[in-house]
């Protein structure tokens, strides 16, 4: 029972993290059709910020922290939308997701240029204090963990679905054109898209990378995992990507002690064909609407 | 018409004059991208380094060597297209690669062409086919693991090991080697647990070992791995000791791992805290000219670089099969050669041989517990 408890309660914390690299996935396929292969790497950049911050400017954690928030919203979020998004996306889906995993290259042979090969090790941003549950230990971190991304991903549904602009994305993600004549500025909503994926994946780097380290190559893996789980949970709806993600991250802990840990890998794969050919729009999807 | 013919035989005496370019190629063909990266890189610099050096000492045999770098990516067949390469550009000898899933593919290439190749990897296989073009700059796990056990069963008393492994060519090597090892000493394997490379989560690998009634956890992962993995088992306050090869206790492992490495220990063929004043030098000297603290891949490039240049000027030429003939069975010291930094033999397969280390990290640093005799 311990050793359960103690696999649920690692794989949670691990799934939060995958939660909020998914529900960008969510957000920009929702603001532009298009699925961004580079989202693994959008969370492994800015911690690389935080670092230049930390150890080039020579300012503390903190602050790196905005530097690394403001930069990212500057070029994950504004300079991927005005000089990727929007020159490909007339030309079609494809062009934009090629154009995406080009980026995600780009991004991730850049960092190596600039900061090496090798992981760095990441300033932790809670304690380092373990807890004991009923015989299982669990870190103030992936208690951190999991309580920042549920309050992210929380927050983000109550913006959309309580405050005028949230209203105004959702809209502009339903209907562009309609939105458009009803006088939304439909432009402005879309940036607010980006923005808030680069917001998100700030947190989510400066969450994981403690654990994972920093590292240019971090994005492979933390992008094929969130892609799963966005699937898996359902593309069109954030709350899809928090359950697929958590989902994800406690079927991995079992799989690995009660299964095979050999073939831990191939588990989220299977889950995820399972559920495609069982439910198409994932486990809490909507077959036609489409709600940011 | 004079001067029409002057200029004509300028031209066609330039053309022909023989280059005054490096004319000793070097191939380095190592893991610049891809999760075989950091090992790559620093396997690479290493050489980097060692040939800077061999320059600015005169070059081998009076001639500059020209270092040609080539990216295998971590993928074995573009690996093996690299070493294609290198030998088409006319390399004299090849330097890498470091990850074994890659070097068992490429070796063959090398060694079709009658070329000499230098390798950090340290999965048993690749001396075990006879190629004998094929030379260690470190230990085969199968060299390694005796020493490790052995020091387990009769310093340490240890009967029951949980085994935490990486599942790719090098970690089934160690694997392989280990297990040998363990019937040899009568260890039983009360956990068995292959890892992913890349894996970041090591929440239920750290659980399966806690909960194996071992008396020891026998580590056999990549450094970034054995960091993540070290840092749970601190989390998870495993209670066990965790013994295993260098990349279990290298500088870099401590680095990441922090207070978590704490307690590690295992054996190790090269440490810049071996009280070796060459190694020390040549550590210093990496870390002023690149800026970070090279790990045993960049001391394995650096000797491989000298042990070239020093064989090559024992046979007094450049040519491959003579080079490879005189490797075999060749013991180098580092008296007559100082960039290997330690005494060195090779036997005929191209598995080398030396002194090597067990070591515990203590306040951050290896500890050196025992000085281990050759194999």
């Amino acid at each position: 029972m311990v050793e359960f408890l103690q696999l649920i309660l690692s794989g949670l914390a691990a799934g939060s993290i995958y939660a909020l690299a998914a529900v960008g996935f969510t957000l920009l396929w929702q603001a532009s059709q298009t699925i961004n292969f580079a989202q693994g790497e959008f969370v492994m950049l800015p911690a690389f910020f935080v670092l230049v911050g930390m150890t080039v400017l020579g300012m503390p954690m903190w602050p790196s922290v905005l530097f690394a928030l403001v930069l990212s919203l500057l070029i994950l979020g504004v300079m991927f939308k005005k000089l990727i998004v929007e020159p490909m996306l007339p030309h079609g889906t494809l062009p934009l997701v090629i154009a995406t995993i080009a980026l995600g290259l780009l991004m991730k042979e850049s960092v190596k240029e600039f900061y090496g090969a090798t992981a760095q090790p990441f300033p932790p941003v809670f304690p380092q204090t373990v807890y004991n549950i009923a015989g299982a230990s669990i870190s103030v971190q992936d208690l951190g963990n999991l309580a920042v991304s549920m309050l992210a991903i929380a927050g983000l549904q109550l913006f959309l679905n309580r405050t005028r602009t949230g209203r105004c994305m959702q809209a502009t993600a339903q209907n562009p054109a309609v939105a458009e004549i009803l006088g939304v500025n439909v432009k402005r909503m879309v940036m607010y898209t980006f923005l808030v994926n680069a917001a998100l994946a700030t947190v989510a780097s400066v969450l994981i990378s403690p654990i994972y380290l920093a590292k240019f190559s971090n994005g492979e893996t933390l992008g094929l995992v969130a892609f799963i789980a966005a699937i898996v949970g359902g593309f069109n709806q954030i709350r899809g990507a928090l359950a697929g993600g958590l989902l994800i991250g406690v079927i991995d802990n079992l799989s690995a002690v009660y299964i095979s840990a050999a073939y831990r890998n191939a588990v989220p794969l299977i889950l995820l064909i399972v559920i495609i050919l069982v439910r198409p729009q994932g486990l809490l999807g909507t077959s036609e609407g489409r709600t940011v | 018409m004079l001067r029409k013919l002057l200029g004509t035989s300028a031209v066609v005496l330039a053309l022909s004059a023989p280059p005054t370019m490096a004319d000793v190629k070097i191939g380095s063909i190592v893991e610049l991208s891809g999760p075989g990266a950091a090992a790559g890189t620093n396997f690479r610099d290493g050489v980097k380094l060692g040939f800077e050096e061999v320059n600015a000492a005169g070059g081998i045999l009076g001639e500059k060597v020209q270092l040609l770098e080539y990216d295998s990516q971590t993928d074995p067949q573009v690996s093996r297209a690299m070493v294609q390469k290198a030998i088409d550009e006319g390399v004299y000898v090849i330097t890498g690669t470091v990850y074994s899933s890659s070097t068992v593919v490429n070796m063959l290439v090398a060694q079709q062409a009658g070329i000499p190749q230098f390798t950090g990897s340290e999965a048993p296989s690749i001396t075990q086919k006879g190629n004998p073009y094929i030379f260690r700059t470190a230990f085969g796990s199968q060299k390694g693991m005796p020493k490790v056990a052995k020091y387990m069963a009769e310093e340490m008393g240890i009967k029951k090991v949980a085994i935490v492994w990486a599942n790719t060519e090098f970690g089934k090597g160690g694997y392989g080697a280990f297990m040998e090892q363990a019937k040899i000493y009568g260890f039983e394997i009360v956990a068995d647990v292959p890892t992913e490379q890349a894996q970041t989560d090591f929440s239920a690998d750290v659980l399966k070992a806690k909960n194996s009634g071992a008396d020891a956890v026998f580590v056999y992962l990549t450094e970034e791995e054995s960091a993540r993995f070290l840092r749970e088992a601190q989390k998870q306050s495993i209670g066990l000791p965790m013994i295993g090869e260098t990349t279990l206790i290298g500088a870099k492992v401590i680095e990441l791992a922090g207070d978590a490495a704490n307690g590690a220990m295992g054996h190790v063929g090269l440490t810049a805290d071996a009280g070796i004043p060459a190694v020390s030098e040549m550590v210093a000297r990496f870390k002023a000219k690149y800026n970070y603290t090279p790990d045993h891949n960049a001391i394995k490039g650096y000797t491989s670089a000298w042990t070239i240049k020093c064989v090559t000027e024992m046979i007094g030429s450049t040519d491959r099969q003579a080079f490879a003939d005189k490797m075999h069975g060749l013991t180098l010291t580092a008296a007559e050669c100082p960039g290997v930094l330690m005494d060195t033999s090779w036997d005929d397969t191209g598995e080398m041989s030396r002194e090597s280390f067990f070591v515990v990290v203590e306040g951050g640093k290896q500890t050196v517990k025992a000085v281990l005799p050759p194999n």
